[in-house]
């Protein structure tokens, strides 16, 4: 384990810049290294499957060997070898799937209660019922009991596979085909695990409900499969937070997430990514790849996306709405941070099919050090959507001289009555606010945390209360060392 | 409190402090006249430790300690306080939110506990009340937005909050109408205390009839020209500048 012994030094020795970068040493149960028709058929009896699932992962599979690599965001990287990586690696008291938490191994409770990740029911926070994935698997989910009573689902999708295979049959790859782009195809292939919700008609989710996903193993690969499905007048507020260890290597982290709403129903989508970003130099790091898109099926349906991306080597991800029903609204809230030599290319798709639907983008990238940080987003008004409306709004703030912000929309509108804002800005800290800062006591770090939180209050205010906290604080830590 | 000996200063390489001695003394409240382009602004600066104000020579002690070896936030932490003439907008920041960082801040550094969200309400509230300053304009995101009166007043209260044991308070007077000077007078006033001194820039006599100064000293191309009590003051208002001027031509 020598290469893990290396990690727990360079944690010690950076202390508390990225605090979650300890190791767990766990038995872990691994499929053989690389990717092929065999680690698939693997994993499928792995989760005891049903054929219909098998074939959609070969032909997922077969797709993606013919699919080239998405070539078109700024990001820089060499091209990525596939068969160097675990697709499966399960803790081993996985073996006898536990039944409750006490069965739960206590190293994997012990490494979530570091995270700050309480999965003791009687410790949870009032109102956040969690789901935690390890590596490839969904080790506990909370408060499973309580949401049942009211016919909420909230389990994980290789649970879902077997207790509720229509909706997952119905829904599964109908927002995000496997075909869609190279990433999501291997996840459609490969994706070993995630969490699966259903909220029934007129129901509103009582509670905050959370994933919490970590990438532990060596050189795995992370294909978490999410399924969010909002029945009629129903309501869920859905969290997502990510952390890894420190490793020198690069971890390919691609994941799927389709919501999908019907009737009046409302799904707010909140993520909070910290995956470890590399070091000074940019070694290591994990590469982001996610393929995020919700469905607004239903009349008056909503969804929200907020998304606080501080970590990450390299982060490609858009969040994204299809705006079906008529009156349907999709909003967008985003910060992204990149700091030393982290890449991102982060964004949105708005596309309005139905009348009078209207999105809201508000985007603040934060560039430090010597990253770069790019903002991309497709607002497409199809000939159907009468009235259709958007708002845009990205904001970039620089820090230091040797980064890099970029805006890149793309506008399409094919209806004479829609109506298409977007309004860009770029701006520096300027020397005035930090000596003002400072003069009333502010570090350099305190002072740029303080000024950069100000920046994306508007996009920070969007997140549920406890996340909000852990979000304005992450925001502080992610800069430190940007400035002096 | 304060001592400064044979100060020199340059910014971008051009001396504008040119030997200025000046000692401060507990409770003392001095004020610094002077025409424009002569300094002032610069001094409070360079005992603010800003960026690009750089001291060549001399030396300054503040409570014994020497105040160029400090870092501006460490500085501000020992208790030197600067009222800007231009406070700086922070878009996004409420100025409850930058208060309670400062403040907070400042008893870190001397080995305090931060405040709890209550006791600092209760606190920041008294002070507020007395200046004027509305709970609307707490919650607005810091100094954006508002006016030259609402900014000094913002200004005064972060003086209150923050309890400084040395203010500088330069050209707290511009902007102001007569009403906001006063409200503003009467609460840098109420802080005047045997353990606090204050240095206040301005340019006319006029704040001085509101804050009555021990000493008055008359600036004038980078070195004190003249000292004496306030009646200086009123001689300038008459005078101008003139006689210093013509005396530093000859």
């Amino acid at each position: 384990m020598a290469a893990t012994a290396k990690t727990i030094e360079q944690v010690k020795s950076v202390g508390d810049k990225y605090k979650y970068g300890f190791v767990t040493d766990i038995d872990l149960d691994y499929a053989p290294k690389g990717l092929n028709e065999d680690i698939i058929r693997f994993i499928s009896a792995k989760k005891e499957e049903p054929e219909w699932l098998l074939e959609w992962r070969l032909k997922a599979y077969a797709h993606w060997l013919e699919m080239p690599e998405p070539e078109w965001a700024k990001v820089d990287f060499p091209p990525i070898d596939y068969q160097d990586a675990y697709y499966y690696a399960a803790p081993k008291s996985d073996e006898d799937k536990p039944k409750s938490l006490d069965e739960v191994d206590p190293k994997l409770l012990e490494t979530y209660e570091k995270l700050g990740i309480p999965l003791h029911e009687q410790e949870v926070l009032a109102g956040v019922a969690v789901d935690a994935v390890f590596d490839s698997v969904s080790v506990a989910t909370t408060y499973k009991g309580k949401l049942e009573e009211q016919g909420i689902i909230f389990c994980s999708i290789s649970e879902a596979v077997q207790d509720h295979p229509e909706l997952v049959k119905k829904y599964l790859g109908s927002v995000v085909p496997y075909g869609d782009n190279k990433h999501a195809c291997l996840n459609s292939a490969a994706f070993t695990d995630g969490s699966f919700v259903y909220i029934p008609k007129g129901v509103r989710c009582p509670m905050e409900l959370s994933t919490y996903f970590r990438i532990n193993a060596e050189n795995t690969g992370q294909f978490e499969r999410t399924l969010i499905i909002a029945d009629e007048g129903s309501y869920v507020s859905y969290l997502e937070g990510c952390t890894a260890p420190m490793r020198d290597e690069n971890q390919l982290h691609a994941a799927v997430v389709e919501l999908i709403t019907l009737d009046d129903a409302e799904i707010k989508y909140s993520t909070v990514q910290n995956w470890y970003p590399g070091d000074e130099d940019g070694k290591g790091g994990i590469y982001n790849f996610v393929t995020k898109r919700g469905a607004c099926r239903g009349r008056n349906s909503k969804i929200s996306w907020t998304q606080v991306e501080t970590g990450s080597a390299i982060t490609w991800k858009y969040p994204s709405c299809i705006l079906e029903g008529d009156n349907s609204v999709g909003e967008f809230y985003s910060v992204a941070i990149t700091n030393n030599l982290q890449q991102a290319d982060t964004g949105t798709k708005m596309i309005h099919l139905g009348k009078n639907t209207s999105s809201t983008i508000i985007a603040k990238g934060i560039a430090a050090g010597r990253s770069d940080s790019t903002y991309r987003g497709q607002v497409k008004i199809m000939p159907n959507a009468e009235g259709a409306r958007n708002f845009t709004q990205c904001d970039s703030l620089l820090i230091g001289d040797q980064c890099g912000a970029h805006t890149v929309p793309y506008i399409e509108s094919r209806n004479p009555s829609a109506r298409v804002e977007h309004e860009a800005t770029t701006s520096k800290i300027s020397d005035d606010q930090m000596f003002y800062c400072q003069q009333r006591g502010l570090s350099d770090e305190e002072a740029v945390a303080l000024i950069v939180n100000g920046f994306c209050r508007e996009v920070l205010q969007q997140l549920p209360m406890e996340f909000a906290v852990e979000a304005q604080k992450l925001v502080g830590i992610s800069l430190e060392g940007s400035v002096g | 409190m304060l001592e400064i000996r044979n100060l020199h200063a340059t910014v971008d390489g051009k001396e504008i402090i040119k030997g200025l001695d000046l000692t401060i003394g507990a409770g003392e409240v001095h004020a610094i006249m002077g025409p424009n382009g002569t300094g002032k602004s610069t001094l409070s600066y360079v005992l603010a430790g800003r960026d690009g104000y750089e001291v060549t020579e001399g030396e300054i002690l503040f409570q014994g300690e020497n105040l160029l070896d400090l870092e501006t936030d460490e500085r501000a932490c020992r208790g030197i306080f600067l009222a800007f003439q231009y406070p700086v907008e922070i878009p996004g920041v409420a100025g409850t939110t930058f208060l309670k960082t400062a403040l907070n801040a400042v008893r870190k550094s001397r080995g305090e506990d931060d405040l709890d969200a209550m006791q600092f309400l209760k606190h920041v509230r008294e002070k507020a009340k007395t200046l004027g300053v509305s709970d609307e304009m707490l919650r607005r995101p810091l100094n954006v937005g508002f006016s030259g009166g609402e900014k000094k007043r913002n200004e005064a209260l972060q003086m209150a909050v923050l309890e400084p044991s040395f203010a500088i308070l330069d050209e707290t007077d511009s902007g102001l109408d007569i009403d906001a000077l006063k409200v503003v007078a009467d609460g840098v006033n109420a802080m005047r205390d045997p353990a606090r001194s204050m240095l206040i820039i301005t340019h006319y006599q006029r704040l001085l009839n509101y804050i009555e100064p021990d000493h008055v000293h008359v600036l004038v191309n980078g070195r004190i020209a003249k000292s004496g009590g306030k009646e200086l003051a009123e001689r300038l208002e008459e005078h101008g500048y003139a006689e210093f001027l013509d005396a530093e031509a000859a």
